[in-house]
């Protein structure tokens, strides 16, 4: 696909996105009597606001820097047990459904034992935001492993290449790839774990912002606070999409 | 050993684990009781029936939710993949889509339809949706061409060929949708209840949070878990068999 013809979806998906959501706050209002969606002009006005209101960056900052922590705690942790359960097939077959089985479980639903564990806070958040993040970063992690290309080992094998550099120059070029993938995947559900997080156990941070102004009955801050997390949510995985792409089409398959 | 017997001695490990630092006092009892307590008590509160309607309610909304966005999901993903131009433009919001928090709409939900049931079927339908069209996509481009030449070769129609021949091909791609689905659906479920609502499991254990009442609070909990934990497992297992028998 060309660049322009990228462009141009990415442009008509937008204008639809708006469009629908234009019509969307005029029946609200229209069907129900109630307003309980600002129009995307009223968000646009009112986020611009926001963002020029030095009271809105230390709630950004604090949700920034437990999304950073919590993700630091995914990655390394997710990297490492997927490493551990995909060094071995054994120890593959007996983790994978264990990691399925957790990756499926309402994870929501742990909150109140997390607060119990940790108290309200950062800790508590970062503990929320690594909890969603780790397991799919572990189960691709493993999934790379496992599905490596054989042809790789037994080339390296044949060039009599050392453990270490086996593991440097094969396995780990090999499986970033997908590796990466995991990331992606985690990186969004890290964001989303650690703004549920705020939402229940924060004075802090956008996910608190949210809470509150729903308690308050807040439409246009909430409208405001929702675009503003769409918006970074869809750049930053659209990104992450745009490297992982790259990624996979340098390395071919199994095949 | 088999892999599955080291699993469930890993399981009884932890359990006891727990239990020993629950009984020598390493876990604090307020923060968390030990686990032979919790399925003693979840036994209790299974016999009193008292939870029953809001199990009944948490459930009968997770399988809407599910329901709904299997049908949705695969007649929408039919449809798109029908129609390449669409295809390409929402590509990437589907790709985009489980990078947004959904559960930041869900007010906007309870305001247009009020408390009850309907805005968090909505949240649960929403996150599992678009698993679905994503996998019945995923199925249908595998579809074979000679399969499809030999559907027009017997005459058959736009949506005899997608009952008959494509889906019916694409089904283990489909299977892994709806596995996720019905993982979404209870999250989603589940989580917009311990939000904001009054009734069902997610809101008797946020109830049961704000009072302290662990008694009540991490039997449900375990309950919710067992609950998911299994239905996945069944599809899990299910979904292993129909992909060995496509090998053959």
């Amino acid at each position: 696909m060309s660049k322009r013809r990228r462009a141009v979806n990415a442009a008509l998906l937008i204008g639809g996105l708006v469009v629908v959501w234009q019509v969307v706050s005029w029946l609200v209002p229209w069907l129900t009597g109630a307003n309980a969606l600002a129009s995307p002009a009223e968000t646009l006005r009112f986020t611009y606001g926001l963002l020029a209101s030095p009271s809105f960056y230390p709630h950004a900052g604090e949700t920034a820097r437990a999304f950073a922590i919590a993700l630091i705690f995914a990655v390394s942790l997710g990297v490492s047990i997927g490493t551990a359960l995909g060094a071995s097939r054994f120890a593959g077959e007996v983790g994978e459904p264990i990691l399925v089985g957790i990756y499926s479980i309402p994870k929501i639903t742990l909150y109140p034992i997390v607060l119990l564990a940790f108290g309200i806070g950062m800790p508590a958040k970062v503990a929320f935001g690594a909890m969603h993040g780790i397991v799919p970063i572990a189960i691709f992690t493993m999934g790379a492993l496992r599905n490596l290309n054989p042809v790789f080992l037994k080339t390296a094998r044949v060039q009599r290449m050392s453990r270490w550099q086996i593991a440097s120059r094969v396995l780990f070029p090999a499986s970033v790839p997908e590796v990466f993938t995991g990331f992606r995947i985690g990186f969004s559900l890290t964001l989303i774990g650690t703004l549920l997080g705020e939402m229940f156990a924060s004075q802090r941070g956008l996910g608190y912002l949210l809470m509150q102004a729903i308690g308050l009955h807040n439409i246009r801050m909430i409208t405001a606070v929702t675009f503003i997390l769409v918006c970074v949510a869809v750049t930053a995985s659209a990104v992450l999409w745009a490297v992982d792409r790259r990624l996979h089409r340098r390395i071919p398959a199994e095949g | 050993m088999t892999a599955g017997r080291v699993r469930l001695m890993i399981t009884i490990g932890i359990v006891g684990v727990l239990e020993a630092m629950c009984r020598l006092g390493a876990i604090d009892r307020f923060a968390m009781p030990p686990p032979s307590e919790i399925m003693w008590n979840l036994g209790r509160i299974l016999v009193s029936g008292q939870m029953w309607p809001a199990i009944a309610k948490t459930f009968a909304n997770v399988a809407a939710a599910g329901a709904a966005a299997i049908v949705a999901g695969v007649a929408l993903g039919t449809l798109i993949h029908r129609w390449a131009a669409l295809r390409e433009t929402l590509d990437p919001a589907f790709a985009a889509y489980y990078a947004i928090p959904i559960y930041a709409f869900y007010p906007l939900f309870i305001v247009v339809f009020g408390m009850g049931d309907l805005p968090q079927v909505l949240i649960g339908f929403m996150l599992a949706l678009v698993a679905v069209i994503m996998n019945t996509l995923n199925g249908l481009d595998r579809v074979p061409r000679v399969l499809l030449k030999t559907a027009r070769i017997q005459r058959l129609g736009r949506v005899s060929t997608a009952l008959k021949v494509s889906l019916p091909f694409a089904a283990p791609y489909v299977f892994t949708g709806i596995k996720l689905a019905v993982a979404y659906s209870f999250i989603g479920v589940i989580g917009a209840e311990l939000i904001m609502s009054r009734t069902g499991l997610g809101y008797e254990i946020g109830y049961a949070y704000n009072n302290f009442d662990n008694a009540v609070m991490y039997p449900l909990i375990v309950l919710v878990l067992t609950v998911a934990a299994s239905v996945n497992a069944v599809f899990y297992v299910w979904e292993k068999k129909l992909l060995a028998r496509r090998r053959k």
